[in-house]
């Protein structure tokens, strides 16, 4: 800008304005980093409190060190087998499905641009319930009376849970749908599983039925290392490819037309990041079962505290949904033990009250 | 010519929208383009960036031609802003504006991509509300904003499909005053769409009338705003009175059927 104010001060108030502005900027970037850091120690202490938790009394340091004598050692004593091989699958794998859910309704809420969009409006979480259903009713994969097989039965879902974000995909390649469009094909698709799977439950045992209503609910009461392995590579693949795209998602946010003027093709970036997102979705729900409420609240209550750019939206979210479920979790195993309450079930109790007190409380508009 | 569109057509299916259109547009010149509801303004701007493609005809831009640039070398030619759009998750004006540096950088901003918005901001008077989140502006100030983030693409044209249709006298004025000044000093080259005649008038270099998805006219408003030019466009009688060398119009009624 050339200097032909009126004044000669007048270059040096912008400067100073201009360095002013570039502090605010920098000091909200760093809250927000701050606000991710504080949320992973948060998950650190949730993640020590509930292995310390249970029928069998365990104390905060005895935790730690089995942990730290486990990694090197094989489990001898009964504590080291309840710490290794029982609790700390079930924290992990609160955390990885927590994340995965977390994540998963950011990237749905940020390419459709809907506050409503998640896996469970996306028509996911039921497509998921279907294919658990189907293979529980009709005891696929097993010979034994009312049994089924837990591998069939996570193939299943995780197909099942893939068939919605098909539709959404050959919607977007065969026409030209508004995300309004898509996220009411994505609610016929959770009309449609859940009639489905009603039908099949039908003539079916009631023992039967009573699994896989279980099974839709979500639990995270099978917990074994054996799961941790695949959901870990599948949050590990999906995870960063999502965080390579977070910077054009919110220029997304600005619009289709906008985002194709600065240079994004939209549809498929579109397409891309909904199919990352319904195969991270899928392959977290296909071992949890389907949790509700994680994956519509964590990005908004992040959004809330650190505002919707979401290249830091998307770790705070992750991590505020691995913390949610763990806290979920021990809530659900320890408030009427012996007694375990499906996970789902608490946090959609739980979260239901503190979700609608922000969005009442919240001051300013955010979507 | 930064741009030149030859024999261009435009339809959805049997329904042509545009047809035959050819026009230019110079360096450092303010092209008003004007008509009424449905002439096929918006789907010209449309076309030029892309977000539609036309069927038929050419636009070169820099002498290359706009549908084998990539859609990043595109936007580092063309700078867009659409008419009435909301945000629904909103972000801080600084956050917007950076979208434009898009094309330049990758994941992360570096510091000159923070340099150019901050010169933008400057340039449009926008440093006080940098940090405030666009839903908090008013009509006006969030139209700068969005024409801010079209500028720091840095391209040479930039197309403002009808910006002050919705504002208030004042904002209209603040707006296109701010338009005038980067065309000043950029040099860039803006298509601006406008229902206001005698805003378009006022603000533009040269007219571009638009009918039935034709150019009916163009060139200065003394040769454009024509009570006969008025007539057949917009049915209007209207009387045509000058000021500072152009013509600026006084509808008074419907032309009886």
């Amino acid at each position: 800008m050339t200097a032909s104010s009126e004044t000669i001060s007048k270059p040096e108030i912008a400067k100073t304005e201009r360095a002013q502005i570039s502090a605010h900027y920098t000091k909200s970037n760093k809250r927000k980093i701050y606000f991710i850091l504080f949320l992973v120690i948060l998950m650190f202490i949730f993640a020590g409190v509930a292995a310390t938790l249970g029928s069998y009394q365990i104390s905060f340091t005895e935790v730690y060190s089995i942990l730290f004598h486990c990694l090197f050692h094989s489990v001898e004593t009964y504590e080291e087998y309840a710490v290794w091989e029982l609790r700390l699958p079930r924290i992990l794998l609160a955390i990885l499905a927590g994340m995965g859910l977390g994540v998963a309704g950011t990237m749905m809420q940020g390419i459709l641009r809907n506050p409503l969009a998640e896996p469970y409006t996306m028509g996911i979480a039921s497509g998921a319930g279907f294919g658990a259903a189907l293979v529980i009713i009709l005891g696929i994969g097993t010979d034994v009376i009312g049994g089924y097989s837990r591998y069939a039965l996570i193939a299943s879902s995780f197909i099942f849970a893939l068939v919605p974000a098909c539709v959404v995909l050959a919607m977007v390649l065969y026409r030209k749908p508004t995300p309004g469009t898509l996220v009411l094909a994505g609610i016929s698709m959770l009309y449609i599983f859940s009639a489905l799977t009603m039908l099949i439950q039908v003539p079916a045992n009631p023992d039967a039925v009573k699994v896989a209503q279980f099974w839709a609910v979500g639990s995270l009461e099978r917990a074994s290392w054996q799961d941790i392995f695949p959901i870990s590579i599948v949050l590990a693949c999906c995870l960063p490819l999502l965080m390579w795209k977070t910077w054009d998602i919110n220029i997304l946010n600005a619009g289709d037309e906008i985002a194709e003027s600065i240079g994004i093709n939209v549809k498929r970036t579109r397409i891309f990041v909904m199919m990352v997102s319904a195969v991270l979705t899928a392959g977290v729900v296909c071992f949890v079962g389907a949790i509700s409420f994680v994956g519509l609240v964590s990005p908004h209550i992040c959004r809330m505290a650190i505002g919707a750019d979401n290249r830091f939206l998307l770790p705070a979210s992750a991590i505020f949904g691995a913390v949610l479920l763990l806290l979920a979790d021990t809530i659900a195993r320890t408030v009427a033990a012996p007694l375990v309450i499906p996970i789902g079930i608490v946090t959609a109790i739980m979260g239901t009250p503190l979700f609608l007190y922000l969005i009442l409380k919240k001051k300013g508009e955010y979507w | 010519m930064r741009l030149k569109i030859k024999a261009m057509e435009f339809g959805y299916g049997s329904v042509t929208i545009l047809k035959d259109v050819s026009m230019e547009l110079a360096e450092s010149e303010v092209l008003g383009v004007v008509g009424p509801n449905g002439a096929g303004k918006s789907t010209l701007i449309r076309c030029i960036d892309r977000i539609i493609s036309p069927q038929k005809g050419s636009i070169l831009v820099d002498g290359g031609e706009i549908k084998k640039m990539s859609s990043t070398d595109r936007a580092k030619k063309i700078g867009y802003v659409p008419q009435g759009v909301a945000q629904v998750f909103p972000t801080t004006v600084f956050d917007t504006v950076l979208m434009g540096r898009r094309p330049h950088f990758g994941w992360w901003s570096r510091k000159e991509d923070n340099e150019k918005v901050l010169d933008m901001l400057e340039l449009l008077h926008l440093e006080q509300f940098a940090m405030r989140g666009i839903n908090e502006l008013s009509g006006g100030q969030q139209q700068k904003v969005f024409i801010a983030r079209a500028l720091t693409q840095e391209a040479d044209i930039l197309l403002l499909d009808e910006p002050v249709s919705a504002l208030d006298i004042r904002h209209q004025l603040e707006v296109l005053n701010v338009v005038r000044k980067v065309v000043k000093e950029r040099g860039i080259s803006v298509m601006i769409s406008i229902h206001d005649l005698n805003l378009a008038s006022r603000f533009s270099d040269r007219l571009l009338m638009m009918h039935n998805g034709t150019i009916f006219a163009t060139g200065s408003s003394s040769s454009v705003f024509t009570p006969e030019n008025i007539k057949q466009v917009y049915g209007v009688e209207a009387n045509v009175s000058r000021h500072g060398g152009r013509n600026y119009i006084a509808p008074d009624k419907p032309v009886e059927e």
